[in-house]
């Protein structure tokens, strides 16, 4: 268990028994809603611990750095970035996949590319943000989020 | 892939059981894809199972504690909440309540597209509204604790901020551009 493990079991111990000493019955509640989530998201882990495992298993080190490597630059980021904004993965399941491919040899613009455009633009859910929020408000924001992620994982490229 | 609702386990509109055992016959039917893969190539068999047990491990780790996290979001902050302080906000207070208030419910992205209707009826800045969806989608402080977790605090903490200058300066730009294609919107919000 690393640093960071512990930090965010620590955060959910301390949040949980303040929760528990204000109200008992929210927090009985929460922890109901924890693990139904917890349940309907299992699947979802599993397929991307397998996929994780075959990816890294078969593809050759140099293979994944060819592509999305340091020398890839905004082309890179580019076809990783449309990858995002159209995937439809869960942002939760994102990070780990972000980061095994991070370990094979992806850049970080490649990773914060990928991250960025994922949680950010929601093609899947554009017809309802239409919808709701009006054509001109919904394309606006997904067509300039593209923009904005790209913006960013050049910059993350840059600085780290 | 999958549905973002996954994330949540609430709502439940878009989705749902037939979602969840879909999930799982993909889950199988890679498992099956994966053994009959790997016995061609027995080769691969040890550097596949232990990244894949890797990732098992250092998911099992994190994943209950954030699910928790996101259940005591859900119960003690309501949408309600959310709207109240949103229509209030200007400034770069505005901008910091919008990012915060975004980043602590938990659900899918579509769920906050009623939320952000509903303050552009309370009369919210349309930069506010811009800022709090795109904290709703990419600050969720769930998904910080991982990604500190899976790509380091140096990659999270700086793309955060990132995101929020960004955000920001696009929501501006939105502002601008619609108070200028939609003048009579505009009048009638003042």
């Amino acid at each position: 268990m690393n640093a960071t493990a512990l930090v965010i079991n620590g955060f959910a111990i301390i949040g949980f028994i303040i929760s528990f000493i204000k109200n008992k019955e929210k927090s009985v509640q929460a922890l109901k809603v924890a693990g139904k989530s917890f349940l309907k998201m299992l699947p979802m882990v599993l397929i991307i611990v397998v996929l994780v495992g075959l990816l890294l298993g078969f593809i050759p080190p140099g293979g994944i750095e060819k592509f999305f490597g340091g020398q890839s630059g905004i082309l890179g980021a580019l076809i990783i970035g449309g990858a995002g904004a159209i995937l439809h993965i869960p942002s939760l399941i994102a990070f780990p996949l972000a980061g095994s491919l991070r370990e094979s040899g992806a850049s970080v613009t490649s990773a914060a590319a990928f991250i960025t455009t994922l949680t950010m633009i929601g093609t899947v859910y554009l017809p309802v943000e239409i919808k709701i929020l009006g054509k001109k408000f919904a394309l606006l924001r997904n067509g300039l989020s593209f923009l904005v992620a790209m913006v960013i994982s050049l910059l993350m490229g840059l600085i780290l | 892939m999958s549905s973002t609702d996954n994330e949540t386990g609430d709502e439940g509109t878009m989705g749902g059981k037939k979602e969840m055992i879909r999930d799982w016959l993909i889950l199988v039917a890679m498992i099956i894809g994966a053994t009959v893969l790997l016995s061609f190539f027995p080769a691969k068999i040890e550097p596949s199972l232990s990244t894949g047990m890797d990732y098992l491990t250092e998911m099992a780790w994190v994943l209950p504690a954030v699910m928790i996290l996101m259940g005591l979001f859900k119960v003690w902050i309501s949408r309600e909440l959310v709207v109240k302080y949103l229509g209030k906000a200007s400034g770069l207070k505005g901008i910091f309540i919008a990012a915060l208030l975004g980043s602590t419910p938990t659900g899918p992205l579509y769920v906050a597209f009623p939320l952000a209707a509903a303050m552009f009826d309370k009369g919210a800045r349309t930069m506010n509204i811009v800022v709090f969806l795109s904290a709703w989608a990419a600050m969720k402080i769930p998904q910080e604790m991982l990604e500190i977790q899976f790509l380091g605090l140096n990659f999270m903490a700086i793309r955060l901020v990132l995101t929020l200058v960004s955000v920001s300066l696009m929501g501006l730009v939105m502002e601008k551009i619609i108070e200028k294609t939609d003048p009579l919107k505009v009048q009638a919000e003042v």
